[in-house]
């Protein structure tokens, strides 16, 4: 078992023909991930790879029965990419794209929330992120395949490359892994931690959880208050940003202390206070997970 | 990206919120001429991208034109010391002249993104001239805040709520609602990510304006307002940085003497944390970036040494779509090219690393390998300590 993708996964690539686009819509091909279509507008009618190319995402999902979107669309378009995902039916999107300005993401989400209050939920992943992958089943992002296993631990994350480092860790530890899902490093996104939390509450096959924040935001403030309250599975959780400067993007656009609030110490304290494992240094989450699961 | 006030003030006149009447020089002499245009009282601002200027000074009142030229010509050229930018200060290099008021009364407004709720939200305060901040911690539920639909805008009635909430009635109620709707459209039309103005003035004679106004940019957005992007003042940034953002590397300078390169940004914030648990202090944050080419790396390798405090690096990539040989080839390239005189320690784990770790071995330099994150700091903690101290670092760092 797993989260949100797996074996029945039918991907559509939006920005297929680009040069990412299609580097990692192989990889994630190569990976076993069943890679149905590519959206392109204005290369409807051609095979990229062959993999047949659309010029509208309804197309796609009308011709080839996608289910899922992964998005490599440059920053000034990538929220209309969403959007129309979402308009299309595409039950998950996974936006790879960084640097989508705020004001586009703001609508985007508004679009998705109003469908969703209609009854027509649409999961998005990111923006800003590395993507979801179910290990041995379906890959959809730009992250290392051959790092992972499946097994028992969920792994979610506002970041990518420090993901990887935990996600390498624990294999190496012998802890496969369910699902692993990177969130994004972006002010606003979609799913956030509590999301995940509540799928891998679910989820039979998840075991324990790794939770990878860092400064900026009340995201993972808000995960401990409802880890507290809802979630009995282990969970070890490492912060990033513990020595950055207030006032200071760093890096990511939503990692950034501003007003006093976001960071790493009260984010700490609030995930210590809902009994979650806070490993000070980032080479020991994957023993800290391995000691929580008591092997 | 940041702005200056005077910079600020006239985005916000063009969309229609009131300001003080004033110009910005360079020149005590010309302060001079604009203080006799304002009418002879005028106020002398220095224009530096930090708050808190007037503990400083560097703002002060002048009675007559020649007091404006004499306060300028003492302004500009000051390095300014204020509680936002640090011991060093910041030089001044302009300054505003503006039109001295009547003050009836000092509020606080504000436009930024509330995160959690995913809106923009308009922050009000009757405590004018203080940081929101310090209002938050000592009194909470004296700020009012009023989420605004992110694809409708501002409702009228919103305007009104804030403006009733600031205590406002008869003409500068109106005047009020007028401004919230402008300072409004203003955020969002030029993708800010603040609009601040504090404090709003109420004057004697009923009239509201922005005696101070802040404004930051959405970087992402700014493909789109090319004006704005002109008004960048690289006389604010650190040169380290800007030059970094000419590679498209996304570097911080910092205050220790242990230079990190590292790929991805929420691994090179873990790696300064690992770094100061190992009990170092980091030089910078630096992020080379998913798909850094041979060169950028080389660029990156330079930037970090040109920080004269740097007294060993370390390397730390886990390559998912970066790849460890052209990592190795960059460093390789850079220390031939500028020699290397301080130790550096590189930790290489993912795609094609044992070509990377090969490439490291058979250049001949001295790179210390580090198995893992924990070792690699351990290391290079070590090596810095040691070069601090002038000890001999281990054998043979130099080339």
């Amino acid at each position: 078992m797993s989260i949100w993708v797996g074996k029945d996964t039918r991907l559509l690539v939006q920005g297929l023909t680009g040069r990412e686009g299609t580097f990692h819509a192989l990889a994630c091909r190569e990976y076993g991930t069943q890679v149905v279509s590519g959206v392109t507008p204005g290369k409807g009618g051609t095979v990229h790879e062959g993999i047949p190319v659309f010029d509208t995402v309804a197309d796609a999902v009308r011709e080839t029965g996608a289910n899922a979107s992964m998005i490599f669309v440059p920053p000034p378009f990538a929220a209309d990419a969403i959007v129309e995902a979402a308009d299309a039916g595409v039950g998950l999107i996974a936006c790879i794209t960084e640097g989508i300005p705020v004001n586009d993401m703001l609508r985007a989400r508004a679009f998705l929330d109003r469908r969703a209050a209609a009854g027509k939920a649409v999961r998005l992943i990111g923006p800003n992120c590395p993507g979801i992958i179910t290990p041995g089943e379906c890959k959809i992002g730009i992250m290392p395949g051959r790092i992972h296993r499946p097994g028992g631990v969920g792994v979610i994350s506002r970041s990518g490359t420090l993901t990887y480092e935990a996600v390498d860790q624990l294999t190496r530890l012998g802890l496969g892994q369910s699902t692993v899902i990177g969130i994004g490093g972006d002010p606003i996104n979609g799913t956030n931690f509590i999301d995940c939390l509540a799928a891998f509450r679910d989820d039979t096959a998840t075991e324990a959880v790794v939770l990878i924040g860092e400064i900026g935001g009340m995201a993972e403030e808000e995960a401990a208050c409802w880890v507290a309250g809802h979630f009995r599975k282990p969970v070890v959780s490492f912060i990033a940003g513990q020595t950055a400067p207030p006032g200071r993007r760093m890096g990511h656009a939503g990692a950034i202390i501003a007003g006093g609030q976001g960071t790493a110490g009260e984010k700490m304290k609030a995930l210590e206070a809902a009994g979650i494992a806070v490993v000070k240094s980032p080479a020991d989450i994957g023993t800290r997970v391995k000691e929580a699961l008591g092997r | 990206m940041k702005v200056h006030e005077y910079q600020a003030k006239s985005i916000l006149a063009h969309f229609g919120v009131a300001i003080p009447r004033g110009e910005v020089t360079d020149s005590p002499a010309e302060a001079r001429e604009i203080a006799r245009r304002l009418g002879g009282r005028a106020v002398v601002k220095a224009q530096i991208h930090a708050g808190g200027r007037g503990k400083g000074g560097g703002v002060k009142l002048a009675k007559d034109p020649q007091e404006a030229h004499d306060l300028a010509k003492r302004i500009l050229g000051m390095t300014l010391v204020t509680p936002q930018t640090g011991p060093a200060g910041r030089v001044v290099r302009k300054v505003l002249i503006e039109e001295a008021l009547d003050i009836d009364r000092e509020l606080y407004v504000s436009v930024t993104l509330d995160r959690s709720r995913g809106v923009p939200v308009v922050m009000a305060s009757k405590a004018g001239g203080m940081d929101i901040e310090e209002v938050a911690a000592k009194d909470p539920k004296a700020i009012v805040r009023e989420g605004v639909d992110a694809t409708f805008g501002m409702y009228p009635f919103q305007a009104r709520k804030v403006a009733f909430a600031l205590g406002l009635s008869g003409d500068p109620f109106k005047a009020g609602v007028a401004l919230l709707q402008s300072l409004f459209r203003a955020y969002v039309e030029t993708d800010a990510s603040l609009a601040e103005v504090n404090p709003l003035l109420v004057t004697k004679q009923g009239g509201v304006l922005a005696l101070d106004a802040k404004m930051n940019f959405d970087d992402n957005a700014l493909f789109r307002h090319p004006d704005i992007k002109e008004m960048r003042d690289l006389h604010e940034e650190d040169p380290l940085e800007v030059e970094a953002s000419r590679y498209g590397l996304n570097y911080i300078k910092l205050d220790g003497n242990v230079g990190c390169m590292v790929n991805g940004a929420g691994l090179a914030m873990a790696t300064m944390d690992l770094v100061k648990l190992a009990g170092g202090e980091p030089a910078n944050f630096l992020d080379v970036g998913g798909g850094a080419n041979e060169e950028q790396v080389k660029n990156a390798f330079r930037i970090i040494l040109s920080d004269k405090n740097v007294r060993a690096v370390l390397i730390n990539i886990f390559g998912g779509i970066m790849r460890c040989d052209v990592i190795a080839k960059g460093v390789v390239a850079a220390v031939r090219e500028m020699g290397l005189s301080i130790p550096v320690v590189v930790r290489l784990e993912g795609t094609n690393v044992d070509q990377g770790k090969a490439i490291l071995r058979e250049s001949g330099l001295k790179i210390t390998p580090a198995d893992g994150l924990a070792d690699a700091a351990r290391k290079v903690v070590g090596a810095a300590k040691a070069a601090a101290t002038g000890s001999a670092a281990g054998p043979g760092w130099e080339i």
